[in-house]
């Protein structure tokens, strides 16, 4: 049912933990839809020097906040804050389409994180300036 | 991975061996069509589809012109829903009573009757999974026509006062129809004593083929057909009998039958090693379903704070298969019906395995089990930010 990179995630899933005095926290999902990520960044001179992530959720979610956290390890801002979830999902090689609202958590995930970090810090991010992490949290819930 | 440790006994079972060499015979040396009576190899298959009518109404107290041989349990429990609203149609009677953890064979069989204007009231359970008598009591009416409770819960394995139930249908002049999928082989069944009127049976749940069950019809209760077409089964449900499926059912009741007093106590001290195993192991665990009164073989869990696809691969890499009520498995939005009925909150829901046992396991793969589901539980709960209940409360 999921692909051997989702698999390998879910074994070895990479960034796992919490970063005492992160510059930014994010977290996304709820117990009622049955999966929560939350994700830690530290930032430094616009780059996402360590993000470390936790998960509660299926197979899925845990290979895509697995995955979403490499794919931005590393980055700047602006390109940690353009990851998609189809980014997420095409690293993996693919998401079973009941399974496709894991990656979509991911993505918000990060976004959510950056958000906190722009309220905390005033750095503006570009593609955040409407975002509100309420609402965003349960689209995925609805499929 | 080496050990393969199959805990999904209530999913399905291994054929056992003695139905299978039974079965075989029907498939290329006494292939007659039961109808054609007038040669032996026809004869032949009839007297075997008979024997084996015969093994299962002793087996629950019946009459073998009772008995009537389907395609399995959601045929059976369509049969009883759909055969007792039609056979009531314009007569005034358009209310079913049944329960909210019912297998969907029956909830959504009520469901699809509402289009005929039949009306359903879904009975709530404790938190043991368990009918309140008094609230069944009050839920009847005067067009009520059926009642369907199951035997045993499928997910939980709640065993429901089915005698009691049966009285009151019977005093109020009401069908009573049981779901004893899960029960079969493992609690006593006994139509007259218990005031059942119809009964769906399914045979891979005890040993035996996919694809083949039963229905207990009493003498006289009022229900139409639900598969029409040839007059086999006495008329009553059309298709030229599964002779080998059929065959394979009666063997599987006939060793149910035999071994049953065994096969209770032997998965009785299995199941409550395996539930002391874990209370006693892990912390923040919830028991889901009547601590006694439930199948002998089924043991369902909930682990907080984690998710329950999640411990079925990991389980799966140590060689283990159980199932589990979140909704990530069966691939819609809620956890399990039966476990959201029993008051449990969607977040610990989510988390819940069952684990259902079979004469095959032994001692050691119970330690096992426990052994492999505390690691998992401590991987898991090592990467889950919800750490205590008020995160769960969200």
């Amino acid at each position: 049912m999921y692909s051997k990179t989702v698999m390998e995630h879910f074994k070895h899933p990479r960034n796992v933990g919490t970063i005492e005095n992160a510059d930014g926290i994010g977290q996304v999902g709820n117990p009622v839809c049955g999966d929560i990520m939350k994700i830690y960044l530290k930032i430094k001179d616009d780059k996402i020097e360590d993000v470390k992530f936790e998960t509660f959720g299926c197979g899925s979610a845990i290979a895509s906040s697995s995955m979403a956290t490499e794919l931005i390890k590393g980055k700047s801002i602006d390109e940690a804050v353009e990851l998609s979830n189809k980014a997420v999902v095409e690293a993996l090689g693919g998401l079973p389409p009941i399974k496709i609202h894991c990656s979509v958590l991911a993505e918000q995930a990060v976004k959510s994180a950056l958000y906190d970090y722009s309220q905390k810090t005033g750095r503006k991010i570009k593609g955040l300036e409407n975002y509100k992490p309420d609402e965003e949290e349960d689209i995925h819930c609805q499929q | 991975m080496s050990r393969k440790l199959y805990l999904d006994n209530a999913a399905t079972t291994r054929v056992k061996r003695e139905v299978k060499d039974e079965m075989d015979k029907y498939f290329d040396e006494f292939y007659g069509n039961p109808s054609s009576q007038l040669y032996e190899l026809g004869r032949k298959s009839k007297e075997a589809v008979e024997k084996a009518r015969k093994t299962v109404a002793d087996f629950i107290n019946a009459d073998e012109k009772e008995i009537y041989f389907t395609a399995g349990g959601s045929e059976s429990d369509n049969w009883a829903l759909k055969g007792t609203a039609f056979a009531n149609l314009n007569k005034g009677k358009n209310h079913i009573i049944t329960t909210k953890i019912e297998h969907h064979a029956i909830l959504h069989t009520c469901e699809y009757l509402e289009k005929f204007g039949i009306e359903t009231t879904y009975l709530n359970v404790d938190k043991y999974g368990m009918v309140d008598l008094e609230e069944l009591k009050q839920a009847i009416r005067p067009e009520t026509m059926i009642i369907s409770v199951m035997f045993a819960n499928n997910e939980i394995g709640t065993i429901q006062p089915i005698e009691q139930i049966g009285e009151i249908a019977r005093e109020h002049g009401i069908t009573f129809h049981v779901d004893a999928v899960q029960a079969l082989g493992s609690v006593k069944i006994d139509v007259k004593k218990q005031h059942i009127d119809l009964l769906s049976m399914s045979a891979h749940k005890i040993g035996g083929p996919k694809g083949v069950g039963g229905m207990f019809i009493r003498k006289g209760v009022k229900i139409d057909n639900l598969i029409h077409g040839g007059g086999q089964e006495r008329g009553r449900r059309a298709g030229t009998e599964g002779v080998q499926n059929i065959v394979g059912f009666g063997k599987a009741v006939e060793i149910a039958k035999r071994d049953f007093d065994y096969h209770v106590k032997r998965l009785t001290f299995l199941r409550n090693k395996l539930i002391g195993g874990i209370k006693n192991n892990i912390p923040d665990v919830v028991l889901n379903g009547h601590p006694t009164k439930r199948l002998p073989n089924n043991v369902n869990f909930s682990f907080k704070y984690i998710e329950g696809e999640s411990i079925l691969l990991l389980l799966d890499m140590e060689g283990i298969a159980a199932s589990s009520g979140s909704a990530c498995t069966s691939g819609s939005l809620d956890p399990s019906h039966v476990l959201l009925a029993t008051g449990l909150d969607h977040g610990t829901a989510h988390g819940s395995i069952r684990f259902t046992l079979s004469e095959e396991v032994t001692e050691e793969d119970i330690d096992f089990t426990v052994e492999t589901m505390k690691k998992i539980v401590i991987r898991l709960r090592a990467m889950s930010p919800i750490k205590n209940d008020n995160d769960l409360k969200k």
